[in-house]
C-alpha cells in the first residue's frame, strides 16, 4: 500500500499527540494543527531526532524530555505593552471603571513570560489601584512562568519596549521600573507584589478565579474552534457581571457561543464587557 | 487539474511589484490569491489592502483567522503574525518568533500551503532583501506545487528571488510584467 510522506507524517504527529497525553496528560489534540505541526517539526529539527517518530520515542522513555518538549510547544513571544493602543485603552476606559471596585481582580491567562503582566502592573501602578489589586497569571509552561517570576528580558528589546510604553500613554520612563545590567533588562521586584504566577492549563483545567478583568492574548490563535469555545465559556464563568475580556487583536469573539454574553467596549481593540443579565454565575 | 491557489511572497519592493502582479490579474479569475509581504513595523494591512484593491479586479482583503480560503479573492497577511493555511483550507496564525527576521514569514506560510495543497498551488517569489521564502518554495515544490520566481535581473531587491532559486528552482523564471500574463493562463487556460 503507498502511503505519501504527508500522510505518513500525520500518522506520526497524532501517535505524538497520543503519547503526549497518554503518558503525561498534555493534551495537544485541540490545538490547531498547522502551528502544532510547525513547532513538532522545529523540535525534531532542534533535537536531532530524524522524523516525528524518533521524538515520540524519546518522550515516551526520557521523562527528562518532557520539559524541553513542553517549550517548544509553547513557544509564544510578546512584548511589554505589545498593542500600545489596546494598553491606552485599557488606562484610559478600563481602569477607571475598575476603580470602583474595592478589590480588584485580575486574570491573565497564557502570561508565558510575563511581558503583558508586568505592563499591566505599571499600569495599574500608575493609576494609583496596584495596591488594590492581585493579578493571577496562569501558564502551562511551568519553565516560562519561572522566568516569568524573575522578570529577566534581553536588553536588546529595551527599546521597542520604551517606545510602547510612551505610545500606550506611559506617565514616565520604564527605566523607572527597571534596571539594565549588561545584556539585561530587569524589572523591579516590587511589581511583582501583587502577581501570583500559577501553573493552570486552558485545556484541562476550571474557572481559576473571580475576575474583574481576564487578558488572553494570542493565547486562542493556537486552539481549534471547539478549545477556543470552551476557553471563551470559562472566562466568561469567571468575569463577574461588567467585568472586562481581552482579548488579542487579531482574535474573534463574533463567531463564538459566548458571543451574547459580551458587549463590545472596542470592536478594533478586542475589548469586551460581559453583560449584566442573562443566565450565568452568581458573583 | 488548474491551481486552486496562488501564494505569493515579497519584501523590499514588494509593495510595487504586487500592484504589477495583482494588477494584471484576470477579474475571472478562479484561484485563491494569499499575499504575504513583509512590512515595517506599524503598517497597517487595512491600507495595505485599499491600496492594493486599486489597482487590482479582485477584491483585496486581510486574511482572519478561521477564516475559509476564498477562491477568487486575494487575502494578505497581516502585520505582526505568522499566516498558515490548515488542512482544513481555513486560515490561523501565530505569535511564534519571527523567522527570518520576518513576521509573517512567507517560509511559513509556504509550508502551510504545501501541506494543504500540495500539487495544487503555485508559489510566487518577488522582490525582496532576504532569503526567506527560499524554504518554503522549495517544500511546496517537493508536494508538486509549481514555482514562479521573478527573474532577479528585474527585481528591485534581487535577493530573495536569487536565493529561492538557487535552493527550489523555479518552473517559471520571469520578468516581472510577465507574471500575471502566466497565472492567468496557469488558472483559466
Amino acid at each position: 500500500m503507498d502511503t505519501s510522506p504527508t500522510d505518513l507524517e500525520q500518522i506520526e504527529l497524532s501517535l505524538f499527540v497520543q503519547a503526549l497525553r497518554e503518558r503525561y496528560g498534555y493534551d495537544f489534540a485541540q490545538y490547531a494543527p498547522a502551528s502544532l505541526t510547525r513547532r513538532v517539526r522545529q523540535l525534531v529539527r532542534d533535537h536531532h531526532c530524524g522524523t516525528v517518530t524518533s521524538l515520540t520515542g524519546r518522550l515516551l522513555h526520557e521523562p527528562a524530555f518532557l520539559p524541553l518538549v513542553l517549550q517548544g510547544l509553547s513557544v509564544p513571544v510578546s512584548e511589554m505593552f505589545r498593542d500600545p493602543p489596546v494598553f491606552r485603552a485599557l488606562r484610559d476606559r478600563v481602569l477607571p471603571l475598575l476603580a470602583s471596585y474595592p478589590r480588584i481582580n485580575i486574570w491573565q491567562a497564557g502570561c508565558a513570560y510575563g511581558q503583558e503582566v508586568y505592563s499591566l502592573a505599571i499600569l495599574l501602578e500608575e493609576a494609583g489601584l496596584y495596591d488594590r489589586c492581585q493579578i493571577y497569571a496562569t501558564d502551562f509552561n511551568e519553565q516560562a512562568l519561572e522566568q516569568a517570576r524573575e522578570g529577566i528580558y534581553p536588553a536588546t528589546e529595551a527599546q521597542q519596549w520604551s517606545r510602547n510604553y510612551q505610545a500606550a500613554g506611559g506617565a514616565h520612563s520604564l527605566s523607572d521600573y527597571s534596571s539594565a545590567r549588561y545584556q539585561f533588562l530587569k524589572l523591579d521586584a516590587r511589581l511583582r507584589r501583587n502577581i501570583s504566577f500559577a501553573n493552570h492549563n486552558l485545556v484541562a483545567d476550571e474557572v481559576f478565579c473571580e475576575a474583574h478583568l481576564v487578558l488572553c492574548r494570542n493565547v486562542l490563535i493556537y486552539f481549534t474552534n471547539a478549545l477556543q469555545n470552551r476557553t471563551l465559556a470559562l472566562f466568561r464563568d469567571s468575569l463577574v457581571r461588567g467585568g472586562f475580556l481581552c482579548l488579542g487583536m487579531r482574535e474573534n469573539l463574533d463567531f463564538a457561543p459566548v458571543a451574547s454574553d459580551f458587549t463590545a467596549l472596542d470592536p478594533a481593540l478586542r475589548l469586551y464587557r460581559r453583560n449584566r443579565d442573562g443566565a450565568a454565575r452568581d458573583a | 487539474m488548474k491551481p486552486q491557489v496562488i501564494v505569493i511572497g515579497c519584501s523590499m519592493g514588494g509593495f510595487n511589484a504586487l500592484r504589477t502582479v495583482l494588477g494584471g490579474l484576470d477579474r475571472s479569475l478562479p484561484a485563491a490569491v494569499i499575499v504575504c509581504c513583509h512590512a515595517g513595523p506599524g503598517s497597517d494591512v487595512e491600507v495595505l489592502c485599499e491600496l492594493l484593491g486599486t489597482t487590482c479586479a479582485l477584491p483585496v482583503v486581510e486574511a482572519r483567522e478561521r477564516e475559509p480560503v476564498r477562491p477568487a479573492t486575494v487575502q494578505v497577511a497581516p502585520g505582526g503574525y505568522h499566516l498558515l493555511v490548515e488542512l482544513a483550507r481555513r486560515f490561523s496564525l501565530s505569535v511564534d518568533a519571527p523567522v527570518s527576521y520576518a513576521r509573517p514569514s512567507i517560509d511559513v506560510l509556504f509550508a502551510s500551503i504545501a501541506d494543504s495543497y500540495g500539487k495544487d498551488a503555485v508559489g510566487v517569489v518577488l522582490t525582496g532583501a532576504n532569503a526567506d521564502g527560499a524554504e518554503g518554495l522549495q517544500r511546496m515544490r517537493g508536494r508538486g506545487a509549481l514555482a514562479v520566481i521573478q527573474d532577479p535581473a528585474t527585481a528591485e531587491a534581487a535577493r530573495m528571488p536569487q536565493a529561492a532559486l538557487d535552493r527550489a528552482g523555479a518552473d517559471h523564471c520571469l520578468a516581472l510584467h510577465a507574471i500575471p500574463g502566466l497565472l492567468n493562463r496557469l488558472c483559466l487556460a
